[in-house]
């Protein structure tokens, strides 16, 4: 397969990854050496759609 | 959109100035039926948003049928029982009279009360005195031993202590917290400094006011062997420094959270008196020997008024001895709480920093926006009560302010700015 030159070549180089969300796939990442930084995140309001467009409206 | 939230911006910044331009200086002791208004026989103020008594929890209703029995409304606990289950008493929260209690948090017309002074805003808050560890009425014990103790600290500590805060002009607690932060206090579940402190600055008004020297002896042995004597202090400041800050148009800062045991409730400045509930949860801590979690009582108390300041579990990183304590963790985590609590709140107050986090101010006004955009809720340092009435503190802990009051809050909150 011919290389794109534009992109990064992130198959021959080591992994990063910043993990954002659900902790255990930065846990599955790191059981495999690879460098990862976790951010803890999760949908404003628990995810509840109602509540959340609220939020948006008062300049959250 | 944009412009509503420079407006609820614009009346959060208000009201964290007023929490923070609040100087809450301890005046007085005075007895709870001369300064409330309305608090007339048979009525008993409680922790935590209104309840009635088929509702109450355990400790709540030991509390109740004690403080019925030291009133001499009757003369023996299954008397004050039978009162209150008839209907006999009345019962509202302290934060309806400009009170505050810790966990059962009993106020009655016969019992003492300190009072802190706002001076910048001129209001006053008061709180009963605290009785101590052990068996006591705070947390739900109603003995001879409880009631004696009580009895003690009316006739004997209050007038003394009254007339030593007259002597010394009062004692500005500002700069005492401040002190207090810098020696390992946290104001909830670590109160070790600045009771100390208080009673290094009262103690020369007090001999100098005392009739007698066993008096004087008695009262600064009871402060003395006391850690936690400080907290109702701190609490009647909490109270002093958010009343002014209630009925800001547009603001949605917290200005109370209380437990009766039951029910958990929120205040917000915009939306003034009106409380926000959800069913308390039961704290997770560490237990004294001989007992665990299935003795234990859910959260309960005025107490996290301190958090609504900016102390206790948001000043955790002050007092790493109390994450050991309340089973929060190693003490090198106690500054992750404290950051943590930073992602929900206003600002920082610059008077009270903490050395360890390179002087960060305790992070300051809950915001209910950043409480449920960030699903992080309030940490409360707090202390754990038997479920049974009678029996006193079981344990200590950490307890999260239910999600339920702040998506309420941001409901009414929203209806009240036009929002839908």
């Amino acid at each position: 397969m011919k290389k794109n030159q534009k992109t990064p070549h992130l198959l021959d180089t080591p992994l990063s990854a910043i993990n954002v969300g659900l902790e255990s796939f930065s846990e599955d990442l790191k059981s495999q050496n690879v460098a990862t930084l976790h951010i803890d995140w999760s949908p404003p309001a628990g995810g509840d759609p109602v509540l959340g467009d609220l939020l948006s409206k008062l300049g959250a | 959109m944009e412009e509503i939230g420079k407006v609820i911006d614009q009346a959060n910044e208000q009201a964290l100035g007023v929490l923070l331009s609040g100087e809450p200086v301890l005046v007085d002791v005075v007895l709870a039926a001369d300064v409330i208004d309305g608090l007339k026989e048979k009525i008993i103020l409680h922790a935590g948003p209104p309840i009635e008594w088929n509702k109450m929890c355990g400790p709540m209703r030991g509390a109740i049928c004690g403080i019925a029995v030291f009133e001499e409304w009757a003369s023996n606990l299954n008397e004050a029982e039978k009162l209150a289950s008839q209907g006999s008493l009345e019962f509202a929260p302290n934060h309806q009279f400009g009170c505050v209690g810790p966990m059962t948090g009993m106020t009655t017309a016969s019992q003492p009360l300190i009072v802190v002074e706002n001076q910048h805003y001129g209001n006053r808050a008061y709180c009963t005195i605290n009785e101590g560890l052990g068996k006591v009425m705070r947390f739900g014990g109603n003995d001879q031993t409880v009631l004696e103790r009580l009895s003690w600290i009316k006739n004997e500590l209050a007038p003394l202590l009254g007339q030593a805060l007259r002597r010394a002009s009062g004692i500005n607690l500002k700069p005492l917290i401040a002190r207090g932060l810098t020696m390992g206090d946290e104001m909830h579940q670590r109160n070790i400094a600045c009771s100390s402190l208080l009673l290094r600055e009262l103690a020369p008004h007090m001999a100098a006011v005392a009739s007698d020297t066993e008096t004087l002896a008695r009262v600064y042995s009871f402060i003395a062997s006391n850690d936690q004597f400080f907290l109702n202090v701190a609490m009647a400041a909490g109270k002093a420094l958010t009343d002014p800050a209630y009925g800001i148009k547009g603001s949605s800062m917290v200005t109370a959270m209380s437990r009766n045991g039951t029910d958990f409730g929120i205040r917000v400045s915009s939306t003034g008196d009106r409380w926000f509930t959800a069913p308390v949860e039961m704290p997770q801590g560490l237990y004294f020997p001989g007992y665990s979690e299935s003795d234990a009582n859910p959260d309960m108390g005025d107490s996290a008024i301190v958090e609504t300041i900016g102390l206790g579990g948001f000043a955790m990183g002050a007092a790493p001895a109390v994450a050991g304590f309340v089973g929060a963790g190693a003490a090198s985590q106690a500054g992750l709480y404290t950051k943590n609590m930073a992602e929900i709140t206003l600002g920082e107050n610059k008077s009270w920093t903490i050395p360890a986090m390179d002087y960060l101010g305790v992070p300051t006004g809950i915001d209910i926006r950043r409480v449920l955009e960030t699903n992080i809720s309030p940490t409360i340092n707090t202390g754990i009560a038997h479920k049974e009435p009678g029996i006193g503190q079981v344990g200590a802990g950490v307890a999260k302010a239910p999600m339920a009051c702040f998506q309420k809050a941001l409901r009414a909150f929203a209806e009240q700015m036009g929002v839908k």
